[in-house]
Protein backbone atom coordinates (compact mmCIF):
# COMPACT_ATOMS: atom_id res chain seq x y z
CA UNK A 1 0.00 0.00 0.00
CA UNK A 2 1.46 3.51 -0.88
CA UNK A 3 1.20 6.47 1.44
CA UNK A 4 -0.95 8.64 -0.18
CA UNK A 5 -2.34 11.08 1.94
CA UNK A 6 -0.81 13.21 4.19
CA UNK A 7 -0.90 12.51 8.15
CA UNK A 8 -1.01 15.29 10.21
CA UNK A 9 1.41 15.19 12.94
CA UNK A 10 1.36 16.22 16.51
CA UNK A 11 4.20 18.83 17.77
CA UNK A 12 6.46 17.44 20.38
CA UNK A 13 6.72 18.67 23.97
CA UNK A 14 10.11 20.26 23.68
CA UNK A 15 11.83 21.15 26.73
CA UNK A 16 15.09 22.65 27.91
CA UNK A 17 17.01 19.61 28.16
CA UNK A 18 15.94 18.24 24.78
CA UNK A 19 16.05 21.96 23.06
CA UNK A 20 19.25 21.42 20.94
CA UNK A 21 17.88 18.12 19.58
CA UNK A 22 14.55 20.11 18.38
CA UNK A 23 16.91 22.79 16.95
CA UNK A 24 18.98 20.70 14.92
CA UNK A 25 15.50 18.98 13.61
CA UNK A 26 14.48 22.17 12.34
CA UNK A 27 18.08 22.60 10.39
CA UNK A 28 17.45 18.97 8.70
CA UNK A 29 19.92 17.07 11.25
CA UNK A 30 19.57 14.41 13.48
CA UNK A 31 21.20 14.74 16.87
CA UNK A 32 22.51 11.46 19.53
CA UNK A 33 23.78 12.30 22.94
CA UNK A 34 27.03 10.44 23.45
CA UNK A 35 28.58 10.15 27.15
CA UNK A 36 32.19 10.79 27.06
CA UNK A 37 32.84 9.36 30.53
CA UNK A 38 31.73 6.05 28.89
CA UNK A 39 31.81 6.42 25.63
CA UNK A 40 28.58 4.82 24.89
CA UNK A 41 25.72 6.91 22.36
CA UNK A 42 21.95 6.77 24.01
CA UNK A 43 17.95 7.95 22.83
CA UNK A 44 15.83 9.33 23.51
CA UNK A 45 18.52 12.27 24.98
CA UNK A 46 19.21 12.93 28.76
CA UNK A 47 21.67 15.17 30.38
CA UNK A 48 22.58 12.34 32.42
CA UNK A 49 24.34 9.02 30.88
CA UNK A 50 21.73 6.25 31.24
CA UNK A 51 24.35 3.61 31.24
CA UNK A 52 26.87 5.16 33.70
CA UNK A 53 24.99 8.14 35.00
CA UNK A 54 27.62 10.89 34.12
CA UNK A 55 26.79 14.16 33.64
CA UNK A 56 29.40 14.03 31.00
CA UNK A 57 26.99 13.81 27.72
CA UNK A 58 27.36 15.79 24.49
CA UNK A 59 25.25 16.08 21.16
CA UNK A 60 26.75 14.46 18.27
CA UNK A 61 25.28 14.52 14.69
CA UNK A 62 24.35 10.94 13.37
CA UNK A 63 24.76 10.15 9.72
CA UNK A 64 21.37 9.25 9.35
CA UNK A 65 22.10 6.01 8.09
CA UNK A 66 20.54 2.97 9.64
CA UNK A 67 17.70 0.12 9.49
CA UNK A 68 14.68 -1.24 10.68
CA UNK A 69 15.02 -2.78 13.94
CA UNK A 70 11.13 -3.80 13.38
CA UNK A 71 7.94 -2.11 12.23
CA UNK A 72 4.66 -2.71 11.54
CA UNK A 73 1.88 -0.71 9.33
CA UNK A 74 -0.66 0.42 11.48
CA UNK A 75 -4.04 -0.35 9.16
CA UNK A 76 -7.02 1.00 11.56
CA UNK A 77 -5.64 4.81 11.08
CA UNK A 78 -7.47 7.28 9.20
CA UNK A 79 -4.17 7.31 6.98
CA UNK A 80 -2.19 4.19 7.43
CA UNK A 81 1.49 4.46 8.74
CA UNK A 82 4.42 2.58 9.20
CA UNK A 83 5.84 2.51 13.22
CA UNK A 84 9.01 1.48 13.66
CA UNK A 85 12.41 0.96 15.63
CA UNK A 86 15.22 1.81 13.85
CA UNK A 87 18.99 1.13 14.64
CA UNK A 88 21.21 4.40 13.80
CA UNK A 89 24.71 3.79 12.75
CA UNK A 90 25.80 5.39 15.89
CA UNK A 91 24.24 2.18 17.97
CA UNK A 92 20.73 3.29 19.80
CA UNK A 93 17.79 1.96 18.38
CA UNK A 94 15.02 4.57 18.15
CA UNK A 95 11.10 5.09 17.64
CA UNK A 96 10.54 6.68 14.46
CA UNK A 97 7.86 6.33 11.16
CA UNK A 98 8.97 4.55 8.04
CA UNK A 99 7.54 7.16 5.37
CA UNK A 100 7.48 7.38 1.38
CA UNK A 101 7.37 3.80 0.48
CA UNK A 102 5.58 0.97 -0.75
CA UNK A 103 4.54 -0.33 3.06
CA UNK A 104 3.92 -4.12 2.18
CA UNK A 105 7.85 -4.00 0.82
CA UNK A 106 8.92 -3.47 4.20
CA UNK A 107 11.53 -5.63 6.34
CA UNK A 108 13.19 -5.96 9.43
CA UNK A 109 16.73 -5.15 8.68
CA UNK A 110 16.41 -2.99 5.56
CA UNK A 111 18.67 -0.25 5.23
CA UNK A 112 16.93 2.65 5.23
CA UNK A 113 17.86 7.24 5.67
CA UNK A 114 16.85 9.90 7.33
CA UNK A 115 14.25 12.59 6.15
CA UNK A 116 12.23 15.41 8.42
CA UNK A 117 8.33 15.43 8.22
CA UNK A 118 6.93 18.92 9.27
CA UNK A 119 4.60 18.37 12.82
CA UNK A 120 1.78 20.53 13.32
CA UNK A 121 3.02 24.07 14.84
CA UNK A 122 6.93 22.32 15.98
CA UNK A 123 10.09 21.45 15.01
CA UNK A 124 10.24 18.85 12.33
CA UNK A 125 9.91 15.01 13.11
CA UNK A 126 12.99 12.32 12.01
CA UNK A 127 11.92 9.38 10.32
CA UNK A 128 13.25 6.71 7.57
CA UNK A 129 12.58 6.20 4.17
CA UNK A 130 14.34 2.87 2.35
CA UNK A 131 17.99 3.49 1.27
CA UNK B 1 13.78 -11.99 53.74
CA UNK B 2 11.51 -14.45 51.40
CA UNK B 3 7.45 -14.17 51.46
CA UNK B 4 6.94 -18.24 50.70
CA UNK B 5 4.03 -19.27 52.60
CA UNK B 6 3.86 -15.87 54.55
CA UNK B 7 0.45 -14.55 52.96
CA UNK B 8 -2.78 -16.71 51.42
CA UNK B 9 -5.34 -15.72 48.81
CA UNK B 10 -8.41 -16.14 50.78
CA UNK B 11 -11.06 -14.37 49.18
CA UNK B 12 -11.80 -13.77 45.40
CA UNK B 13 -14.19 -11.89 42.97
CA UNK B 14 -14.95 -11.16 39.06
CA UNK B 15 -17.47 -8.41 38.29
CA UNK B 16 -19.98 -10.49 36.24
CA UNK B 17 -20.75 -7.20 34.21
CA UNK B 18 -18.95 -6.57 30.82
CA UNK B 19 -20.62 -3.51 29.77
CA UNK B 20 -21.25 -0.92 33.07
CA UNK B 21 -23.71 1.90 31.67
CA UNK B 22 -25.48 2.00 35.07
CA UNK B 23 -22.75 1.31 37.16
CA UNK B 24 -20.20 4.17 38.77
CA UNK B 25 -16.09 3.53 39.10
CA UNK B 26 -16.24 3.27 42.56
CA UNK B 27 -19.20 1.79 42.74
CA UNK B 28 -17.80 -1.02 41.20
CA UNK B 29 -14.83 -1.38 42.83
CA UNK B 30 -16.59 -1.58 46.06
CA UNK B 31 -18.96 -4.21 44.65
CA UNK B 32 -15.79 -6.04 43.84
CA UNK B 33 -14.47 -5.80 46.87
CA UNK B 34 -17.97 -6.41 48.83
CA UNK B 35 -17.77 -10.05 46.66
CA UNK B 36 -13.91 -11.11 47.45
CA UNK B 37 -14.58 -10.00 51.22
CA UNK B 38 -17.92 -12.35 51.02
CA UNK B 39 -16.10 -15.19 49.43
CA UNK B 40 -13.36 -15.29 52.31
CA UNK B 41 -16.02 -14.81 54.65
CA UNK B 42 -14.65 -12.00 56.14
CA UNK B 43 -16.01 -8.19 56.63
CA UNK B 44 -15.13 -4.46 55.18
CA UNK B 45 -14.00 -3.98 59.26
CA UNK B 46 -11.65 -6.58 58.69
CA UNK B 47 -9.48 -5.44 56.38
CA UNK B 48 -6.23 -3.57 57.23
CA UNK B 49 -4.36 -2.69 54.22
CA UNK B 50 -5.69 -1.57 50.66
CA UNK B 51 -4.21 -1.69 47.07
CA UNK B 52 -4.92 -0.39 44.05
CA UNK B 53 -3.47 0.64 40.79
CA UNK B 54 -4.26 4.35 38.40
CA UNK B 55 -7.57 2.73 37.36
CA UNK B 56 -9.09 3.99 41.10
CA UNK B 57 -10.71 7.20 40.77
CA UNK B 58 -8.45 9.86 42.71
CA UNK B 59 -5.60 10.99 44.33
CA UNK B 60 -4.20 7.08 45.20
CA UNK B 61 -5.96 5.25 47.82
CA UNK B 62 -7.40 8.00 49.29
CA UNK B 63 -10.79 8.62 47.60
CA UNK B 64 -11.46 4.55 47.35
CA UNK B 65 -10.39 4.11 50.88
CA UNK B 66 -12.83 6.96 52.01
CA UNK B 67 -15.88 5.53 49.52
CA UNK B 68 -15.62 2.30 50.57
CA UNK B 69 -15.76 3.30 54.98
CA UNK B 70 -12.77 1.62 54.94
CA UNK B 71 -9.67 2.28 58.27
CA UNK B 72 -6.65 0.82 56.69
CA UNK B 73 -3.08 0.87 58.14
CA UNK B 74 -1.12 0.22 54.94
CA UNK B 75 -1.89 1.48 51.37
CA UNK B 76 0.32 0.40 48.02
CA UNK B 77 -1.37 2.13 44.85
CA UNK B 78 1.71 1.03 42.71
CA UNK B 79 0.82 1.21 39.11
CA UNK B 80 2.66 -1.18 36.46
CA UNK B 81 -0.43 -0.64 34.37
CA UNK B 82 -2.35 -3.84 34.04
CA UNK B 83 0.18 -6.32 35.73
CA UNK B 84 0.05 -3.63 38.82
CA UNK B 85 -2.82 -6.53 40.63
CA UNK B 86 -0.47 -9.57 40.20
CA UNK B 87 2.30 -7.15 41.65
CA UNK B 88 0.09 -6.01 44.30
CA UNK B 89 -0.20 -9.83 45.43
CA UNK B 90 3.37 -9.93 46.17
CA UNK B 91 3.43 -6.31 47.90
CA UNK B 92 0.87 -8.05 49.87
CA UNK B 93 2.52 -10.68 50.98
CA UNK B 94 5.92 -8.32 51.70
CA UNK B 95 3.43 -5.98 53.88
CA UNK B 96 1.28 -8.92 55.62
CA UNK B 97 5.17 -10.36 56.34
CA UNK B 98 6.59 -7.75 57.89
CA UNK B 99 3.34 -7.16 59.90
CA UNK B 100 1.94 -4.32 58.21
CA UNK B 101 -1.94 -5.46 57.99
CA UNK B 102 -3.27 -8.85 58.50
CA UNK B 103 -6.14 -8.15 55.96
CA UNK B 104 -4.96 -7.06 52.24
CA UNK B 105 -7.83 -5.48 49.82
CA UNK B 106 -6.95 -5.38 46.18
CA UNK B 107 -9.57 -3.79 43.70
CA UNK B 108 -9.35 -3.08 40.11
CA UNK B 109 -12.42 -1.47 38.29
CA UNK B 110 -12.64 0.37 34.54
CA UNK B 111 -15.43 1.09 32.03
CA UNK B 112 -13.75 1.64 28.61
CA UNK B 113 -16.57 0.71 26.42
CA UNK B 114 -19.22 2.57 28.48
CA UNK B 115 -17.36 5.55 27.95
CA UNK B 116 -16.23 5.01 24.45
CA UNK B 117 -12.66 4.63 24.78
CA UNK B 118 -10.51 3.70 21.63
CA UNK B 119 -8.16 1.53 23.73
CA UNK B 120 -5.86 0.05 21.26
CA UNK B 121 -5.57 1.73 17.82
CA UNK B 122 -5.28 5.17 19.09
CA UNK B 123 -2.07 7.44 20.18
CA UNK B 124 -2.66 8.62 23.91
CA UNK B 125 -0.70 11.20 25.15
CA UNK B 126 -1.01 11.47 29.48
CA UNK B 127 -1.88 15.00 29.30
CA UNK B 128 0.18 17.40 32.19
CA UNK B 129 4.11 17.42 31.97
CA UNK B 130 5.04 14.73 29.45
CA UNK B 131 7.41 12.06 30.42
CA UNK B 132 10.84 12.68 28.74
CA UNK B 133 9.79 9.95 26.26
CA UNK B 134 6.97 11.64 25.13
CA UNK B 135 8.42 14.03 22.65
CA UNK B 136 10.18 11.17 21.17
CA UNK B 137 7.30 8.94 20.87
CA UNK B 138 3.89 10.22 20.76
CA UNK B 139 4.08 11.91 17.64
CA UNK B 140 4.76 9.09 15.70
CA UNK B 141 1.91 7.71 16.29
CA UNK B 142 2.65 4.46 19.13
CA UNK B 143 -0.52 2.76 19.86
CA UNK B 144 -1.19 -0.09 22.06
CA UNK B 145 -1.52 -2.52 19.06
CA UNK B 146 1.46 -1.23 16.63
CA UNK B 147 3.48 -1.65 19.69
CA UNK B 148 3.00 -5.01 20.70
CA UNK B 149 2.43 -5.71 16.78
CA UNK B 150 6.60 -4.86 16.26
CA UNK B 151 7.67 -7.13 19.34
CA UNK B 152 5.38 -9.54 16.57
CA UNK B 153 7.36 -8.50 13.69
CA UNK B 154 10.06 -9.13 15.16
CA UNK B 155 10.01 -12.24 16.72
CA UNK B 156 8.84 -13.62 13.24
CA UNK B 157 11.77 -12.32 11.67
CA UNK B 158 14.22 -13.58 14.23
CA UNK B 159 12.74 -17.73 15.41
CA UNK B 160 10.45 -17.89 12.19
CA UNK B 161 7.42 -17.41 14.10
CA UNK B 162 4.03 -17.28 12.01
CA UNK B 163 0.75 -15.54 12.31
CA UNK B 164 -0.49 -19.45 12.29
CA UNK B 165 1.09 -20.12 15.64
CA UNK B 166 -0.07 -16.99 17.85
CA UNK B 167 -3.73 -17.77 16.42
CA UNK B 168 -3.28 -21.18 17.87
CA UNK B 169 -3.04 -18.87 21.33
CA UNK B 170 -6.65 -17.28 20.70
CA UNK B 171 -8.06 -20.67 19.64
CA UNK B 172 -7.70 -22.38 23.04
CA UNK B 173 -8.49 -19.39 24.81
CA UNK B 174 -11.91 -19.44 22.77
CA UNK B 175 -12.21 -23.26 23.61
CA UNK B 176 -11.77 -22.26 27.43
CA UNK B 177 -14.22 -19.16 26.70
CA UNK B 178 -17.36 -21.11 25.36
CA UNK B 179 -17.51 -22.60 28.53
CA UNK B 180 -18.09 -19.09 30.40
CA UNK B 181 -21.58 -17.60 30.92
CA UNK B 182 -19.75 -14.27 31.43
CA UNK B 183 -17.38 -14.46 28.30
CA UNK B 184 -17.78 -11.35 26.05
CA UNK B 185 -16.57 -13.80 23.27
CA UNK B 186 -17.97 -17.20 23.60
CA UNK B 187 -17.62 -18.46 20.39
CA UNK B 188 -15.05 -21.23 19.41
CA UNK B 189 -12.72 -19.86 16.40
CA UNK B 190 -10.03 -21.70 14.04
CA UNK B 191 -6.61 -20.92 13.21
CA UNK B 192 -8.43 -19.54 10.08
CA UNK B 193 -11.02 -17.27 11.78
CA UNK B 194 -8.02 -15.58 13.18
CA UNK B 195 -5.57 -15.37 10.24
CA UNK B 196 -8.60 -14.43 7.77
CA UNK B 197 -10.08 -11.41 10.42
CA UNK B 198 -8.81 -7.65 9.72
CA UNK B 199 -5.20 -6.50 9.70
CA UNK B 200 -5.09 -4.29 12.81
CA UNK B 201 -1.33 -3.90 12.78
CA UNK B 202 0.80 -6.53 11.00
CA UNK B 203 1.34 -9.19 11.78
CA UNK B 204 -1.35 -8.92 14.29
CA UNK B 205 -5.38 -9.47 13.21
CA UNK B 206 -8.77 -7.90 15.10
CA UNK B 207 -8.50 -11.75 16.77
CA UNK B 208 -4.64 -11.34 17.93
CA UNK B 209 -6.26 -8.90 19.83
CA UNK B 210 -7.96 -8.77 23.39
CA UNK B 211 -11.63 -7.43 24.50
CA UNK B 212 -12.21 -4.35 25.50
CA UNK B 213 -14.41 -4.42 28.53
CA UNK B 214 -15.81 -3.00 31.61
CA UNK B 215 -16.02 -4.30 34.96
CA UNK B 216 -13.49 -5.63 37.55
CA UNK B 217 -12.26 -7.49 40.62
CA UNK B 218 -10.73 -8.00 43.91
CA UNK B 219 -8.56 -9.94 45.47
CA UNK B 220 -8.36 -10.97 49.84
CA UNK B 221 -5.15 -11.23 50.79
CA UNK B 222 -4.52 -12.66 54.30
CA UNK B 223 -2.15 -13.42 57.25
CA UNK B 224 -1.87 -17.27 57.90
CA UNK B 225 -3.32 -17.23 61.30
CA UNK B 226 -6.69 -15.29 59.69
CA UNK B 227 -6.19 -18.21 56.72
CA UNK B 228 -6.40 -20.82 59.50
CA UNK B 229 -9.36 -19.57 60.82
CA UNK B 230 -11.79 -19.13 57.50
CA UNK B 231 -13.80 -22.27 55.56
CA UNK B 232 -12.26 -21.58 52.24
CA UNK B 233 -9.70 -23.71 50.95
CA UNK B 234 -5.87 -22.35 51.80
CA UNK B 235 -3.89 -20.86 48.68
CA UNK B 236 -0.48 -19.88 49.56
CA UNK B 237 1.71 -17.59 48.19
CA UNK B 238 5.21 -19.25 47.27
CA UNK B 239 6.72 -16.54 45.11
CA UNK B 240 6.13 -13.42 43.98
CA UNK B 241 8.84 -10.79 41.46
CA UNK B 242 8.62 -7.93 39.63
CA UNK B 243 10.57 -5.72 37.08
CA UNK B 244 10.40 -3.23 34.80
CA UNK B 245 11.71 -3.92 31.35
CA UNK B 246 12.34 -0.33 29.45
CA UNK B 247 14.37 0.82 25.94
CA UNK B 248 17.40 0.64 28.14
CA UNK B 249 18.54 3.46 26.97
CA UNK B 250 18.24 2.78 23.00
CA UNK B 251 19.60 -1.29 23.80
CA UNK B 252 16.00 -1.64 22.73
CA UNK B 253 15.44 -5.37 22.16
CA UNK B 254 12.03 -6.80 21.38
CA UNK B 255 12.62 -10.60 21.41
CA UNK B 256 12.22 -10.82 25.11
CA UNK B 257 9.74 -9.61 28.08
CA UNK B 258 10.76 -8.80 31.76
CA UNK B 259 9.06 -11.93 32.55
CA UNK B 260 12.51 -13.37 31.93
CA UNK B 261 13.73 -11.68 35.29
CA UNK B 262 10.40 -12.44 36.97
CA UNK B 263 9.60 -15.96 36.01
CA UNK B 264 13.61 -16.73 37.04
CA UNK B 265 12.77 -14.76 40.72
CA UNK B 266 9.69 -16.05 41.76
CA UNK B 267 10.47 -19.81 40.43
CA UNK B 268 13.55 -19.67 42.86
CA UNK B 269 11.44 -18.32 45.79
CA UNK B 270 9.29 -20.77 45.48
CA UNK B 271 11.71 -23.27 44.97
CA UNK B 272 9.26 -24.76 41.86
CA UNK B 273 10.22 -25.36 38.24
CA UNK B 274 8.28 -24.45 34.94
CA UNK B 275 7.52 -28.05 34.30
CA UNK B 276 5.87 -28.23 37.45
CA UNK B 277 3.26 -25.52 36.85
CA UNK B 278 -0.23 -27.38 35.98
CA UNK B 279 -2.19 -24.28 35.49
CA UNK B 280 -0.66 -20.81 34.17
CA UNK B 281 -2.47 -17.58 34.31
CA UNK B 282 -1.10 -15.74 31.18
CA UNK B 283 -1.52 -11.76 30.42
CA UNK B 284 -2.87 -12.03 27.12
CA UNK B 285 -3.45 -8.46 25.83
CA UNK B 286 -2.36 -10.01 22.90
CA UNK B 287 -1.35 -13.44 21.27
CA UNK B 288 2.19 -12.18 20.91
CA UNK B 289 1.97 -11.33 24.75
CA UNK B 290 1.38 -15.08 25.28
CA UNK B 291 4.10 -16.31 23.53
CA UNK B 292 6.89 -14.04 24.75
CA UNK B 293 6.44 -14.48 28.22
CA UNK B 294 5.70 -18.18 28.37
CA UNK B 295 9.34 -18.84 26.88
CA UNK B 296 10.37 -15.65 29.42
CA UNK B 297 8.91 -17.77 32.20
CA UNK B 298 10.85 -21.12 30.74
CA UNK B 299 8.03 -22.84 29.31
CA UNK B 300 10.05 -23.46 26.30
CA UNK B 301 12.99 -22.39 24.61
CA UNK B 302 13.64 -18.39 23.28
CA UNK B 303 11.90 -18.58 20.32
CA UNK B 304 9.95 -22.20 20.49
CA UNK B 305 7.17 -20.36 21.57
CA UNK B 306 5.35 -20.67 18.34
CA UNK B 307 5.73 -24.49 18.17
CA UNK B 308 5.05 -24.67 21.79
CA UNK B 309 1.55 -23.04 21.60
CA UNK B 310 0.24 -24.76 18.33
CA UNK B 311 -2.06 -27.63 18.42
CA UNK B 312 -4.00 -26.93 21.16
CA UNK B 313 -0.90 -27.43 23.45
CA UNK B 314 -2.77 -24.49 25.89
CA UNK B 315 -5.82 -26.09 25.80
CA UNK B 316 -7.68 -27.72 28.98
CA UNK B 317 -7.96 -31.35 28.79
CA UNK B 318 -5.58 -31.53 25.42
CA UNK B 319 -2.53 -29.47 25.61
CA UNK B 320 0.75 -29.55 27.98
CA UNK B 321 0.35 -26.72 30.18
CA UNK B 322 -3.69 -25.36 30.15
CA UNK B 323 -4.05 -21.45 30.54
CA UNK B 324 -6.52 -18.59 31.01
CA UNK B 325 -8.89 -21.55 31.38
CA UNK B 326 -11.84 -18.74 31.63
CA UNK B 327 -11.52 -17.49 28.36
CA UNK B 328 -8.82 -14.79 29.68
CA UNK B 329 -8.28 -10.84 28.06
CA UNK B 330 -8.45 -12.81 24.90
CA UNK B 331 -12.05 -13.96 24.69
CA UNK B 332 -13.56 -13.04 28.34
CA UNK B 333 -12.57 -10.14 30.68
CA UNK B 334 -10.13 -7.63 30.13
CA UNK B 335 -11.46 -5.03 32.62
CA UNK B 336 -10.47 -1.48 32.54
CA UNK B 337 -7.64 -2.48 29.43
CA UNK B 338 -5.79 -4.15 32.89
CA UNK B 339 -5.84 -7.74 32.83
CA UNK B 340 -3.51 -8.94 36.25
CA UNK B 341 -6.24 -9.32 38.17
CA UNK B 342 -8.59 -11.59 36.61
CA UNK B 343 -5.15 -14.22 35.99
CA UNK B 344 -5.06 -14.48 39.47
CA UNK B 345 -8.28 -14.73 39.96
CA UNK B 346 -8.45 -17.94 37.36
CA UNK B 347 -5.34 -19.25 39.16
CA UNK B 348 -7.01 -19.12 42.59
CA UNK B 349 -10.22 -20.69 41.00
CA UNK B 350 -8.13 -23.83 39.60
CA UNK B 351 -6.41 -24.24 42.74
CA UNK B 352 -9.65 -24.20 44.39
CA UNK B 353 -10.70 -26.97 41.90
CA UNK B 354 -13.74 -24.15 41.34
CA UNK B 355 -12.92 -23.61 37.79
CA UNK B 356 -15.77 -24.74 34.95
CA UNK B 357 -15.66 -28.56 35.29
CA UNK B 358 -15.01 -28.73 31.49
CA UNK B 359 -11.72 -26.43 31.63
CA UNK B 360 -10.57 -27.68 35.37
CA UNK B 361 -6.99 -29.29 35.67
CA UNK B 362 -7.45 -32.21 37.54
CA UNK B 363 -5.01 -32.11 40.92
CA UNK B 364 -4.30 -28.54 40.30
CA UNK B 365 -2.03 -27.62 42.95
CA UNK B 366 0.47 -25.44 41.94
CA UNK B 367 -0.19 -22.53 39.29
CA UNK B 368 0.93 -19.46 38.36
CA UNK B 369 -0.09 -16.30 37.47
CA UNK B 370 2.16 -13.83 34.79
CA UNK B 371 1.10 -9.68 34.14
CA UNK B 372 2.73 -7.33 31.64
CA UNK B 373 1.35 -3.61 32.00
CA UNK B 374 2.00 -0.96 29.98
CA UNK B 375 3.70 -1.58 26.51
CA UNK B 376 5.56 -4.89 25.97
CA UNK B 377 7.04 -2.66 22.44
CA UNK B 378 8.02 0.64 24.75
CA UNK B 379 8.35 -0.30 28.43
CA UNK B 380 6.48 -2.36 30.51
CA UNK B 381 5.86 -3.38 34.07
CA UNK B 382 6.41 -7.41 34.51
CA UNK B 383 4.73 -9.43 37.58
CA UNK B 384 5.05 -13.25 38.70
CA UNK B 385 3.34 -14.96 41.47
CA UNK B 386 3.61 -18.52 42.26
CA UNK B 387 0.60 -20.20 44.35
CA UNK B 388 0.03 -23.53 45.72
CA UNK B 389 -3.09 -25.56 47.51
CA UNK B 390 -2.15 -26.31 50.67
ZN1 LIG C 1 27.99 6.96 30.27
Amino acid sequence: MAETKERKLPAPATSPETQAYWDAAAKGKLLVKKCTSCGQAHHYPRALCPFCFSDKTEWVESSGKGTIYSFSVMRRAPVPYAMAYVTLAEGPRMVTNIVDCDFDKLKCEQPVKLVFKPTDGGPPLPMFTPA
Amino acid sequence: MSIKGKAYIAGIYEHPTRLAKDLSLAQIHAEVAKGALEDAGLTKDDVDGYFCAGDAPGLGPMSMVEYMGLKVRHVDSTDTGGSSYVLHVGHAAEAIAAGKCKVALITLAGRPRAEGMATGTVPRSRGGTPTPDEPFEFPYGPTVVNMYAMCAMRHMYEFGTTSEQLAWIKVAASHHAQYNPHALLKDVVTVEDVVNSPMISDPLHRLDCCVITDGGGAIVVVAPEIAAKLKRPKIKLLGASEFIKTQMGGKVDLTYSGARFTGAAAFAEAGVKPSDIKYASIYDSFTITVLMQLEDLGFCEKGKGGAFVADGNLISGTGKLPFNTDGGGLCSNHPANRGGLTKVLEAVRQLRGEAHPKVQVKNCDLAIAHGTGGSLGLRHGSATVILERE
